[in-house]
């Protein structure tokens, strides 16, 4: 190691230097982001007594207890997790379909309303959604959507960053050429989009619906405003529920189980789709 | 020549095809309540216990309410703080991480293992964080507990009552779930620059400092603008982490309030005048702060 | 301008019709087959469920009283979800089907002149109970739950005098006796209070465990409304609490902790070093933690003295929504719970709570071998007794829940130093008034 740092003071630190200041750095910053799992599943494994008490770093023998207690609760936490997964499934399929669609739209053809939009849509992406909130709400209400998910998950068809995100990889990773070698064998234009497009985009694709799927997935904003009925709710709104207990029912070890239980979905969808962003999001998604 | 020029037209349509379902969803569901939220913002309209009290017309008064006081700023100044506490570690983390695992020479092995762990604290749900942080740093908590065996400390420190202690908590949490996101964003971009670059540069004699500076953060122009911009507006809208966190009293003395919560805080009694106007404010600041960031970038591109 | 009027008289007299449409119903024998229920928590339910004759429990949100369905619809209190959602519910009352239509909604004292004020809740003797089945409870209770018309609107099972809870071990340490006269004549006043607060100090132990602890027994005996014609009043005994707290919490003779919160819970422990809790019978029996091996109430180390001063806190009332269409089944539900004295006296040894029976409550507490194990085996009824008695409430406003809570935040940062009191005092006003927009501050 020393050899390469004589190397040459203008070369700055050796390469074998810097590889270890990049692995101790690596290693700090994976415990940082491991180390909330440990503390989760450690509480999850600890009766509210014991959690009270305070931390430890030893994990007890309580999970069975506290997940059978979530389960067998007043709360419908099966039924919550399959409105969470149907609607931050939907939301994500719906929301990089269309986003594709549109940045499609805006990279592929040549329209008079083009630069308009394209600026527009870029406008509307600095509109925080909490702006719109309650307006939203009323307009909810005014459709008879309220406590029903289609406010939920159609919204995310119009996603102005991920539409962005699109648009600024198509301009590397889709060349108008290949569009145009499609039309000459006669593909129609849904077609081609659909057959030659979509599959290109596919580690884009990717990427935006993980991203998609989590924020759905651990939204708690809009859906406590929409959802009231128990059995509509999702696993953010319940362990709300859960937490906000009164004294009689408290049990702060139910509620960390609850979490673990609610994390383990999304850790398996990340994990299926995360050899996109391991692997490189292939050919750059933006190029200077 | 009328011929293939009809053809494009033709093709050319179908751009409008491809966008109409974005902008119908959009104008449903987010550009009604938009124009409606605004139209709230000039009226008296809420609730007190049971009693609806308006709409009535009050003009711009529900603004002059807003910003009697000055509190309005002291919000936006505390998000703006914490946003940027969080935001710029993250932009360097992310760059030297990103460029770590681009770097060829570097041969980092386990690269699978860090580029998935990095994504993994977003999947924690804020409010869950922000309930772990809380019990982590009691008054009475393991950290203080730590802190005071190691005898670095001989009376627990008050976390959660010290103005910078509450911010870094704040920006540290936003720092840790968003990393990720962001050093994945800026992989991409890194990943798509043309390796003969960096190889031309190499053997011109370049360090890795210089090939950083002067190549790849050009390059990564466009993707650090999208980082910059998506991020500041997620971090106009901070809510959930330091709601949670300081229970939603933004404590000590309102030093870490963000405007969403304060807009929550509306939501009590259904005031749509009040919550309407702070909502414009809000969208007039973030578009302002928006086109800064787009201007100094393309001041930048001319160099 | 003349159609506005026109408009306006429409309305008064639909919502007249409305009323008067309801008053038939309730006299109707053929009554609904659904009774919806309305509360925060399972509280009222486990009541119903051990208490009630005849009520069947079909799964978790549901039940059966002979042949009427039983809904629970139980939202949490958590960031007001519950009051919201009863809210709407009852706005909407008028045109629900009788299926969907609110029977039964429980309240709580900080906030039930929001309800009781208004025409949503039942006067209590229109569902069919008369004022001599309710001579036996409490006055208090009774006061908490009538309208400015002086109409009685709800009817509570519990009563929620408040004591003086000390661990008997510091009390051993520092006076030399953990006799419940001896502790008493340590905190007999707010003063003795202040000096037994830095004699424990040296011993190591904090008087109470936050400042917010001694709140209610200060808020309780307010001279005035908290708020009084729509104005925000600093009564002055809410600013002896704040005057107490500030000196106390500088000579760190007590914390600044939020109530419920992990921090607050410690001194249930004897490692917490907390010399007292303030509260009512509930909080005895549980809040201490008595089920956690190695916490003080498991191992009776408390003791029940009545303290500085009296004072209650909490408890939950029963209200008939106006337009049930179950008022019979209503009116038994509250006549069972709430004054049927075998049934009363089984709350009192099944769940150990203070039941709103003066008949009851002061026959226990003659009884020799009635004893709390929390406290030692201390029969406290007596002393419960004695302030259930002595409790006025008249000086409720429907405010105080948003009144405690913004206080309690803004008065941390003076107590901690991070405000001063004008800030802390004007961010109490400001943002109790985002709460209620239409109040103002008193001059």
């Amino acid at each position: 190691m020393s050899n390469d740092v004589v190397k040459g003071p203008d070369k700055g630190m050796g390469v074998h230097g810097r590889r270890a200041v990049s692995y101790i750095v690596l290693i700090l910053i994976s415990f940082l982001c491991l180390f909330w799992f440990y503390v989760l599943f450690i509480n999850a494994t600890r009766s509210h007594a014991e959690l009270t008490k305070g931390f430890t770093p030893v994990p007890s023998s309580f999970l069975i207890t506290n997940l059978k207690n979530v389960f067998t609760g007043t709360l419908p936490v099966v039924r919550g997790m399959l409105n969470s997964l149907l609607i931050a499934a939907c939301s994500a399929v719906l929301c990089t379909y269309f986003s594709t669609m549109t940045a499609y739209a805006i990279h592929a053809y040549d329209f008079k309303l083009k630069k308009f939009m394209s600026t527009f849509i870029l406008a509307v992406m600095m509109i925080p959604a909490q702006v719109t909130a309650l307006g939203f709400l009323q307009l909810i209400g005014k459709m008879g959507l309220d406590d029903s998910f289609i406010p939920l998950i159609v919204p995310s068809i119009a996603a102005p960053v991920t539409y962005f995100y699109m648009k600024q990889y198509m301009e590397s990773a889709l060349p108008l050429s290949l569009i145009e070698a499609a039309r000459i064998d006669g593909s129609g234009e849904f077609r081609t989009f659909n057959n030659i497009v979509l599959p290109l985009m596919k580690p884009a694709i990717a990427v935006q619906a993980i991203f998609t799927f989590v924020s759905s997935w651990n939204n708690y904003f809009t859906p406590a405003l929409v959802l009231h009925t128990d059995t509509k709710k999702t696993l953010p709104i319940l362990i709300a529920q859960l937490r906000s207990a009164d004294f009689l029912k408290f049990d702060m070890g139910q509620v960390y189980a609850m979490i673990a239980f609610s994390i383990f979905p999304v850790i398996v969808v990340y994990l299926l789709l995360s050899k996109y962003i391991v692997g490189g999001v292939a050919v750059g998604a933006v190029k200077g | 020549m009328n011929n293939s020029k009809g053809k494009v037209v033709r093709y050319n349509k179908w751009g409008y095809i491809f966008l109409i379902p974005f902008i119908v969803v959009y104008v449903v569901f987010q550009l009604i309540p938009l124009v409606s939220t605004i139209y709230n913002s000039f009226f008296e309209n809420y609730r007190s216990g049971l009693t609806q009290v308006g709409p009535n017309f009050v003009g711009l008064a529900n603004y002059a309410a807003l910003f009697s006081g000055g509190k309005i700023w002291i919000y936006l100044k505390n998000t703006m703080i914490m946003w940027i506490m969080g935001f710029i570690p993250q932009i360097v983390i992310s760059l030297l991480l990103g460029a770590w695992f681009s770097d060829p020479s570097l041969r980092l092995k386990g690269q699978r293992f860090f580029k998935t762990v990095i994504y993994l604290p977003n999947l924690i749900m804020a409010s869950a964080f922000a309930m772990l942080f809380f019990t982590l740093f009691a008054d009475t908590g393991p950290i203080n507990s730590i802190l005071m065996n190691l005898g670095i400390l001989s009376s627990p420190f008050k976390f959660m009552s010290n103005v910078w202690s509450v911010r870094s908590l704040v920006a540290f949490m936003n720092l840790l779930m968003w990393f990720g996101n962001t050093t994945i964003l800026l992989m991409a971009g890194m990943m798509g620059i043309d390796t003969s670059l960096f190889e031309a540069a190499q053997v011109d004699g370049a360090t890795s400092t210089q090939i950083f500076w002067r190549i790849t953060l050009p390059l990564l122009r466009p993707i650090l603008l999208y980082v910059m911009i998506t991020s500041l507006i997620g971090g106009l809208q901070m809510f959930d982490v330091p709601q949670i966190l300081t229970n939603g009293t933004g404590q000590p003395a309102e030093t870490s309030m963000t405007l969403i919560m304060f807009l929550n805080k509306h939501l009590f009694s259904k005031n749509f005048g009040m919550g309407g106007a702070l909502s414009v404010f809000l969208f007039i600041v973030t578009g302002i702060l928006s086109l800064i960031v787009f201007r100094i970038n393309s001041v930048g591109n001319k160099d | 301008m003349k159609k506005k009027v026109i408009s306006g008289l429409l309305v008064a007299s639909m919502l007249a019709g409305m009323t008067i449409a309801a008053a038939p119903v309730m006299a109707e024998d053929a009554e609904g087959s659904v009774l919806n229920i309305y509360c925060w928590n399972e509280e009222f339910k486990s009541r119903l469920t051990d208490h009630y004759p005849g009520y069947e429990e079909v799964d978790a949100t549901t039940g059966k009283i002979g042949d009427v369905t039983v809904n629970w619809n139980i939202t949490p209190n958590q960031d007001n979800a519950y009051q919201n959602n009863l809210d709407e519910n009852l706005l909407k009352q008028a045109d629900a089907a009788a299926d969907d239509k609110i029977d039964l909604f429980l309240v709580e004292a900080d906030y039930a002149l929001k309800y009781v004020d208004t025409e949503f809740t039942a006067p209590v003797t229109d569902l069919g109970l008369t004022e001599d089945e309710l001579a036996d409870q409490y006055q208090y209770t009774k006061d908490i739950v009538t309208d400015g018309n002086g109409v009685l609107k709800g009817v509570s099972w519990q009563g929620c005098p408040g004591v003086l809870i000390y661990n008997r071990a510091a009390a051993t340490e520092v006076f030399g006796s953990d006799d419940p006269a001896t502790v008493q004549e340590k905190v007999k006043d707010w003063d003795t209070f202040k000096a037994t607060a830095a004699e424990l100090k040296e011993a190591g132990y904090q008087v109470a465990a936050s400042a917010n602890d001694m709140f209610r027994v200060f808020s309780d005996n307010s001279s005035s409304k908290l708020v009084e014609d729509g104005k925000i009043v600093v009564s002055p005994e809410i600013q002896q609490w704040i005057d107490l707290s500030k000196e106390l919490v500088d000579a760190g003779e007590v914390g600044t902790f939020d109530l419920w919160s992990d921090d607050w819970n410690k001194g249930f422990y004897p490692d917490g070093k907390v010399f007292a809790y303030f509260g009512p019978a509930w909080l005895i029996d549980f809040c201490m933690a008595a089920d956690t091996e190695g916490s003080i109430a498991h191992d009776g180390g408390w003791a029940a003295t009545e303290g500085p001063q009296g004072f209650s806190w909490g408890g939950t009332w029963i209200c008939g929504a106006a337009g049930t269409d179950n008022p019979t089944l209503v009116a038994d539900i509250m006549r069972q719970l709430t004054t049927n004295p075998e049934i009363m006296k089984d709350i009192v040894t099944a769940d150990n709570d203070f039941v709103n029976n003066k008949t009851v409550m002061e026959e226990m507490a003659a009884d020799e071998s009635y004893g709390d194990a929390v406290l030692g085996g201390q029969n406290a009824l007596a002393m419960f007794c004695a302030g259930a008695d002595k409790i006025d409430r008249s000086t409720m406003s429907s405010y105080d829940q948003g009144y405690t809570e913004e206080l309690q935040k803004a008065m941390k940062d003076y107590f901690e130093g991070n405000a001063t009191y004008e800030d802390a005092l004007q961010m109490f006003y400001d943002n109790l008034m985002v709460k209620y927009p239409e109040l103002t501050v008193a001059e």
